[in-house]
């Protein structure tokens, strides 16, 4: 048994810790996320000659085919610099989703478009029930057409690629959309996460490509909701790793009273807790990834374990770190607020605590 | 990263398995039976760890050459899990087994070593460790209990307190002051005490859940033999250090099996308790509740791998034993209430009330629980520990 990065594992995450920072530093950041949809074509150059658009694909579409704890290691990089636009969505989202999927022309063109960083891709689930279970999905396929509105769809507009999350009657269906199709509209549904930016979407008779349906499509989705999860907490965890090493710098460094403000035990004992936030949700994180990379029996709990707990840690390792700033920390020329502002649309995403702490209630008490 | 076992590792779980269900007693409760004394108690669960250790059981983290088995930390886990999984009752000495034997296995003669081992692992002589004070709680390194060089031997005087087992003891890891001019951490030095030495007095202390599980332990002219001091004179505050350090990384590692099957029975209960006309295990409100409950306990377990996955690299357990101590110790706090919450009215009712859940062990627990940011270095300092020592903060004192 050994809970820790294996050699290699530790390589990729040196490699990201020397690539991330220096191609996006937050002056870049700053800089994409102001574009549509956080989106720059020399930086998602970068992403796919570097093989990062590939990581999770498998080698027949020209991906890496790596695990989910290798996955995790690099979303954890990721989260650190706040890595904006559509990449998340891309390929730990949607590419999890077409892994998940039969292997077919339409899957496949996809999955080789993105490995090669021709083409970026989005899931659209959410309707205006806004839940994140399948039971919200009503918006229905009949003769091959969509008509209706998907809420909260990530990215959409820097996506070629839609991955739409319908009805065909009573089953559920995952479909392929073009979003050059015609009959899909998309307009920006502004958010608190600035790097990463939310549409709505509306489709009108459009021609689509059913990929999976009933059981296969629920069970596909599933799947891929949970290793996106995962990979969202192990991104979390990036975050409160950088905001607790951030807060720590300028707790040793601002004086008040004649002294450091780190000296003062109120400080610390924030700074403390970041830690402990922090390592926490590291372990979950990092178990979830294993666990739903081998299928142990208790790899869904796992999942809304470790994002149940990031999502309130993210969230309160943000307060910290903001507090332990003072005014400076209120600015908006302070990198903090991006992070706060991820945190709280990494809490919202894919289900909160309280989501998935039913989740987890259905699991351990109902079982 | 893999989380599976070694064949190893797994050869060693089948082995103990297949010993504890030839030997594990099968009239243990879980907790003291009722009409038994404390002494007692402890009678009976000394005889346990006398068992165990006839067995080869009785501290294998131990090297070998010191009757242990060498075994690794991956291996005291599954050691841990396993006694929980039999329901064992726990070892009579384990403050000698998992503080005080390492510490003299670390800075002991070899005369020492000779003398002490056996007698730690059979059982047959308990330990306690003495190293709170009136005035020395946090601020251990300022105690005041001295010992006076007097020929061969050491003269003492002074006052312990808290001292958990001191009524079962035979032996005391004691910290006493043996240089009053040197700078508080320099003049510090540990003894190995006979509790039965002349001049040694233990008062029963009562805690708030109503048990003397700790003493008041006086010194009075006590004299110890020179042979007696572990690690040199003077450096006690470096052999008291090691201690805590072991404290701290090892005290909550079987915790997360304890309270998971604590849990299980809450939820069990929670499917019997009436909420609003309905199973408390269908109200949403608790079972948001028990989730956490639920993820924070499987938090603590993953974060102990991590931390035993780490010292079994860097060989010794560091001041990231901290973030530990507050997490078992602070989620305890919220899982207890959470459990007063869920059980409603009956969780208040204590042991001998005919109407109390599980003998009234509800209200023990969230009494106990109180004492688990205190003891063992209250939580403040463990912050403090963090903020310094892992984080680099300066020292606020
Ligand atoms: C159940 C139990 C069993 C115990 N068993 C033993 C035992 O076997 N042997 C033994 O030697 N001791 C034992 N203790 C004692 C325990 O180690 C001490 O109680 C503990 O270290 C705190 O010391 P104190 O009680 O003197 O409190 P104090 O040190 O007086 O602390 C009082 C308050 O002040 C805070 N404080 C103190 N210093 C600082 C600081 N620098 N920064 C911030 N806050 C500070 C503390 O956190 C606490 O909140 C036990 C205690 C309990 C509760």
């Amino acid at each position: 048994m050994q809970f820790g990065l294996t050699e290699t594992q530790q390589l990729l995450k040196n490699s990201a810790r020397d690539f991330f920072p220096a191609e996006c530093p937050m002056a870049e950041v700053r800089r994409i996320m102001e574009i549509d949809g956080a989106y720059d074509v020399m930086l998602w150059r970068l992403l796919a000659e570097h093989g990062w658009t590939g990581m999770i694909f498998d080698e027949e579409h020209g991906g890496m085919g790596l695990g989910l704890v290798e996955m995790a290691v690099a979303a954890e990089e990721m989260g650190r610099i706040l890595l904006p636009g559509p990449y998340f969505s891309t390929v730990f989202l949607a590419g999890a989703l077409l892994n998940a999927l039969p292997k077919n022309t339409g899957r496949n063109a996809c999955a080789t478009a993105i490995c090669e960083g021709r083409e970026r891709a989005t899931v659209a689930l959410l309707e205006e029930s806004a839940r994140w279970d399948t039971g919200g999905v009503r918006m229905q396929v009949v003769d091959g057409r969509l008509t209706g509105r998907k809420l909260f769809v990530p990215d959409a507009s820097a996506a070629e690629c839609l991955l739409a999350i319908v009805r065909a009657g009573d089953e559920l269906a995952i479909t392929q959309v073009h979003n050059a199709a015609s009959g899909v509209s998309i307009r920006a549904m502004p958010s608190i996460d600035r790097t990463r930016h939310l549409y709505a979407v509306d489709f009108d008779q459009v021609e689509v490509e059913i990929l999976a349906t009933g059981d296969e499509a629920q069970r596909a989705l599933d799947r891929a909701m949970d290793i996106a999860t995962v990979a969202l907490a192990a991104e979390m965890v990036g975050g409160m790793e950088r905001i607790t090493e951030i807060a720590v710098d300028y707790a040793k460094t601002r004086k008040q009273f004649g002294k450091p403000i780190g000296q003062f035990q109120a400080i610390q004992h924030q700074c403390a807790d970041m830690l402990l936030l922090t390592e926490s949700s590291r372990s979950a994180a990092y178990y979830a990834a294993w666990a739903l990379q081998e299928n142990a029996p208790d790899a869904r709990t796992a999942v809304s374990v470790a994002k149940s707990y990031a999502s309130e840690a993210y969230r309160e390792a943000g307060n910290r770190a903001i507090q332990v700033h003072g005014g400076m920390g209120f600015t908006w020329e302070n990198d903090l607020h991006l992070y706060y502002r991820r945190a709280k649309a990494s809490e919202i995403a894919f289900g909160d605590a309280a989501f998935h702490r039913e989740r987890i209630a259905r699991m351990v008490i109902d079982a | 990263m893999d989380l599976n076992y070694t064949a190893a590792e797994q050869k060693f779980r089948d082995e103990l398995r297949a010993w504890l269900a030839d030997h594990a007693p099968q009239d243990w409760t879980g907790r003291k039976a009722p009409g038994r004394s404390m002494e007692e108690h402890f009678a009976y669960l000394r005889a346990w760890q006398k068992r165990v250790y006839e067995g080869g059981w009785a501290g294998i983290s131990w090297p070998r050459q010191c009757g242990g088995r060498g075994a690794t930390v991956i291996e005291q886990v599954i050691f841990t899990e396993e006694m929980a999984r039999a329901s064992a009752p726990p070892l009579a000495n384990v403050l000698g087994l998992a503080l005080i034997g390492p510490t003299i296995i670390a800075h002991g003669t070899a005369a020492q070593k000779e003398r002490f081992l056996t007698k730690i692992l059979s059982a047959e002589e308990i330990w306690c460790q003495g190293f709170s004070e009136p005035n020395a709680g946090s601020d251990l390194a300022s105690l005041l209990t001295e010992a006076r060089p007097d020929g061969s031997d050491f003269i003492v005087n002074g006052q312990k307190v808290w001292t958990s087992y001191g009524w079962a003891a035979d032996w005391c890891e004691l910290v006493v002051r043996t240089d009053p001019a040197a700078p508080k951490h320099k003049g510090l030095t540990v003894l190995l005490i006979d509790m039965r030495s002349p001049g040694v007095e233990v008062r029963p202390l009562r805690q708030m859940t109503g048990e003397s599980e700790f003493n008041e332990v006086f010194f009075r002219d006590v004299r110890v033999p020179a042979a007696n001091v572990l690690g040199a004179v003077n450096n006690g505050w470096n052999v008291a250090l090691g201690t805590l350090m072991h404290e701290r990384a090892t005290l909550g590692a079987g915790l997360h099996i304890v309270y998971s099957r604590q849990f299980q029975r809450l939820v069990k209960l929670a499917h019997s308790i009436d909420r609003n006309g309905a199973p408390a295990a269908r109200d949403p409100v608790v079972r948001q509740k028990l989730a956490q409950i639920y993820a924070e306990i499987e938090i603590m377990r993953l974060n102990q791998m991590r931390s035993i996955s780490r010292i079994s690299q860097s060989g010794a357990p560091g001041p990231e034993g901290s973030i530990q101590k507050i997490f078992w110790s602070e989620l305890n706090q919220r899982f207890q209430q959470v459990a007063q919450e869920v059980l409603g009215p009956f969780a208040q009712l204590e042991k001998g009330s005919e109407f109390a859940f599980d003998d009234g062990q509800w209200a023990y627990s969230y009494l106990r629980a109180r004492g688990n940011t205190i003891e063992a270095g209250t939580s403040e300092i463990q912050r403090n520990i963090i903020g310094h020592f892992v984080l680099g903060l300066p020292r606020s004192y």
